[in-house]
């Protein structure tokens, strides 16, 4: 692994993204809220470039015909097949499959009532250097 | 420190080599207008003042969108809106460099989701399926020799449908012919028959791609309330339409004649041939048109384009479907530049032989469109 | 493949439960003891009668097999006929009655629930209480929810009827808020929701239109209940009532499989237009909904129907059922290629029992 500046920490203000290209590869770098995370931009579903996306947050609901929407601008929507991720952890929220031919490990977070998927977007560890964003790659 | 290595990738540029040497036929590619004024050109003068004091008028609430809003503006990818400006889909340059360039498409077949033949005031809606065709043939098939456009014809008017495909039979721009699959009867009735004789006659396929309105409850149970629902009954309509084909006995009267269901899937097709076989058992003499069982049409005379691709949890499942329809049936398609759109290069999770390959991705179409 | 009667005997002789048995209303005649003196006047006076559905003609063979027909009468009219030929004949211990008659489709809310009742009063009266193998759906005007639910409360206190039903092809797809009292009702007295192949003809049998023939109609009514299975799924039916088992009669299943598939690629794109739904569609319909056997719209080869089986991923989902009288099978031929022993006994009994509160109490 090795240690990429991408950008001041001032050109990515909360609530925006760069998407850099490092080593031949597009990474999304977002501030959710004044904390950097990075997602690879490519969705795992068809390949779409994920970090192209909207930015929206995480509607949930108790019931039917009651919305809430929760985590404003911390979940990003893919362009092509709108899968939602948690930009956090790359994880998106959806679990695709579930038959009785394959088992899956299920964890339902507290007070969350989605259960979480097996796609994963590949993430990498960011820092703050000084006024600047490093990413590990 | 400064910032090295990175830099930021411009939305506009994104293109890049296919990855696959594969030739792709794409049996579903949406060009769009920039606007309605796009038309006027090729529209008699009447018609010019009529858009701006009469509008649209078709069996829909909504003058500019639909009761079922979708999930994405235009219906499309959020990274296909051209940098030039326009809706998805209506700038040449950047569909060359998104999907024909990006993919290595041999052939797109063109699909508009426009047409004249849902709108109420007849003479206006012949002039608009007109129009479209010109317009196709100006900006987008003599512009790039990749894309083949369908001769959009207003279906409620059948002589004035068959005037549009004589007006273009021949011309190897068009590939086949096409109308709205929510029309006012199913289109296996004998109201649109003239249109399959000239389709016949001409060695033109029909390219159902689901559109239109008509004015029924978009489920056969009724109006359902969300766009979730609508999406999905969509290609259910689609299944009823082929079964229309089937059960009227289009392909008894046209032998020759070749119908394509656009957008609605294939994984629906075993189980609504063997339905219909089932019951036609016991039905077959209210329908002696009918000389062979329902199936077998199902599997001479329709073609289905693959998109939206199915994602059963074990993707070999999709082989199991594939050897019940034929794999002479599929014809790839992307949907270009709408949301649920299929990347040829990830699509298919299951394994594809190089045969099976070629088949759905060129070698199908290729025979339906007779490219050579 | 023919089986004897011997044989078809034998495997049925563990005793199953027939979910979907038609007892045929002969006419408004029939029903006139059971109205109050305002309705006999109104329907005597008025002329009013041939309320048969247009989704069943009854001339046709297909709704009444020629062997299950006797002359001069309706197909499923009889009792001495359905206790010969469906209950003695496929060795059942139960079977559910689900009568098809015009209630669900008149206009005048007021006359389809008093047409309801009488339905109701007729088929314990002359059905239920003349045979004690025999259970029920309440017959319901679901055009008034709150009529409908004034007949559940009238009915429940009897345990033969185990279940309301409904029309595929209503008003509006049976998820629809505007149903949710009946759902309610149902859930707090343990009956389940039979929703029956056929139409109101409240909108055209097809979104594309009016076919030309009956087989495109009778072909149609598996895009319905797709229809509906959406609804049920998106409108969140069994969030709020999940004790509810729905029973999808007459429905085809074989469709089931690559329908899921769809659903949740669908619902995993547009899913925060519906938050409610929290796990894939499919997991909500083999939690929830379940299908009568017949018609069995089966594929060519009992490998192939094997295949499709576990494609449903489900053991649990099909309901042992006859269509009696409607023509789905020749003979004793109720089961095509496919099924194993073991799969079979879970159809004849254990999943009925199951998906009907009411039958707890049935012969394991």
């Amino acid at each position: 692994m090795a240690r990429h500046v991408v950008a001041a920490a001032a050109e990515i203000p909360p609530g925006s993204r760069k998407i850099v290209t490092i080593r031949g590869r597009q990474i999304g770098v977002f501030n959710v809220h004044g904390e950097f995370y990075a997602l690879l931009n490519r969705c795992p579903h068809q390949g779409g470039e994920l970090c192209k996306g909207t930015l929206i947050g995480l509607a949930l609901s108790p019931e039917p015909g009651v919305f809430e929407l929760t985590r404003q601008g911390e979940m990003l929507k893919c362009p092509w097949h709108g899968w939602e991720y948690d930009i956090r952890t790359g994880q998106s929220w959806c679990d695709p499959n579930d038959t009785k031919v394959r088992a899956y490990p299920v964890t339902v977070e507290p007070g969350e009532t989605l259960v979480r998927g097996p796609f994963v977007a590949e993430t990498f560890a960011v820092a703050v250097e000084k006024e600047y964003i490093v990413v590990d790659v | 420190m400064t910032p090295e290595d990175g830099r930021t990738i411009p939305s506009e540029s994104s293109a890049r080599a296919s990855s696959t040497k594969l030739k792709v036929i794409d049996c579903d590619v949406h060009h769009a207008l920039r606007s309605y004024k796009d038309l006027l050109p090729y529209m008699a003068t009447r018609w010019h003042s009529h858009a701006e004091k009469f509008a649209r008028r078709r069996p829909a609430p909504f003058q500019a969108s639909s009761p079922y809003p979708k999930t994405a503006p235009a219906l499309s990818r959020t990274d296909s809106w051209p940098p030039n400006g326009g809706p998805p889909g209506s700038d040449l340059a950047f569909l060359q460099e998104q999907l024909l360039d990006a993919y290595n498409i041999e052939y797109g077949m063109l699909h508009l989701l426009m047409s004249g033949m849902d709108e109420r005031n007849q003479d206006l809606g012949n002039a608009i399926c007109s129009a479209i065709n010109d317009w196709q043939y100006e900006h987008w098939t003599q512009k790039d020799k990749r894309l083949k456009a369908a001769i959009v014809v207003p279906g409620e008017d059948p002589a004035a449908a068959v005037k549009e495909i004589e007006r273009w039979a021949g011309n190897p721009d068009f590939a086949q012919i096409s109308m709205v699959t929510h029309a006012i009867e199913p289109l296996g009735r004998r109201r649109y028959w003239p249109i399959y004789e000239a389709a016949q006659a001409h060695n033109l396929p029909v390219g159902l791609h689901s559109s239109g309105t008509n004015g029924q409850a978009v489920t056969s149970a009724g109006w359902c309330s969300f766009y979730v629902e609508e999406q999905h009954n969509v290609a259910l309509s689609q299944q009823q339409l082929a079964i229309s084909l089937v059960c009227e006995g289009v392909f008894e009267r046209f032998p020759a004649l070749k119908a394509v269901i656009i957008e609605a899937g294939y994984v629906w097709v075993p189980s609504a041939a063997w339905r219909l076989d089932q019951h036609w058992a016991r039905m077959k003499d209210e329908v002696p048109h009918l000389t062979k069982k329902p199936s077998e049409y199902f599997r001479t005379h329709l073609w289905y384009s693959s998109q939206p691709a199915d994602e059963p949890e074990r993707p070999e499942d999709l082989r199991t479907v594939l050897d019940w329809i034929g794999w002479d049936r599929l014809l790839f398609s992307t949907d270009y530049p709408h949301w649920d759109m299929d990347n040829p290069e990830t699509v298919f999770k299951l394994r594809l032989s190089e045969q099976e390959q070629k088949m759905i991705y060129n070698e199908n179409a290729r025979a339906v469109y007779g490219f050579a | 493949m023919s089986q004897t009667a011997a044989a078809a005997a034998q495997y049925t002789a563990l005793g199953g439960i027939d979910c979907d048995v038609h007892p045929a209303v002969p006419g408004m005649q029939t029903l006139l003891p059971y109205l109050d003196p305002y309705w006999q006047e109104q329907v005597t006076v008025r002329g009013i009668d041939g309320l048969d559905l247009s989704s069943f003609p009854i001339e046709m063979d297909a709704h009444g097999r020629p062997d299950w027909r006797q002359p001069g009468t309706k197909p499923g009219a009889s009792l001495a006929r359905l206790q010969a030929d469906a209950l003695d004949g496929f060795g059942s211990q139960l079977a559910i009655c689900n009568p098809l008659y015009g209630v669900l489709a008149i206009y005048n809310e007021h006359f389809a629930a008093a047409v309801a009742r009488a339905m109701n009063d007729w088929l314990a009266a002359e059905w239920l209480d003349r045979e004690p193998r025999l259970r029920a759906s309440i017959t319901v005007a679901a055009q008034n929810p709150e009529l409908a639910v004034d007949e559940i409360n009238r009915r429940a206190a009897d345990p033969r009827f185990v279940q309301v039903l409904l029309l595929a092809q209503g008003e509006m797809p049976v998820g629809n808020r505007r149903l949710w009292p009946i759902y309610a009702a149902a859930e707090r007295h343990g009956l389940s929701i039979g929703v029956h192949a056929g139409s109101t003809y409240r909108h055209a049998i097809t979104s594309n239109g009016w076919p030309s023939y009956h087989l495109e109609d009778y072909a149609a009514h598996a895009q319905a209940f797709q229809s509906n299975l959406l609804s049920l799924v998106h409108e969140g039916v069994f969030n709020k009532y999940p004790a509810l088992t729905f029973v999808m009669i007459e429905s085809g299943f074989t469709w089931l499989p690559t329908f899921m598939w769809r659903a949740n690629k669908t619902w995993r794109g547009v899913r925060a237009e519906v938050p409610w739904v929290d796990r894939a569609p499919s997991d909500v319909i083999r939690d929830h909904v379940r299908f009568t056997l017949q018609p069995t719209d089966a594929p060519p080869t009992g490998a192939d129907m094997e295949r499709l089986l576990n494609m449903i991923g489900s053991d649990d989902m099909l309901l042992f059922s006859t269509d009696y009288p409607h023509w789905q099978f020749d003979g004793h031929n109720v089961w095509p290629e496919g099924f194993s022993p073991a799969l079979k006994r879970r159809i004849l009994i254990d999943n009925p029992r199951n998906a009907y509160p009411r039958l707890k109490e049935a012969r394991p």
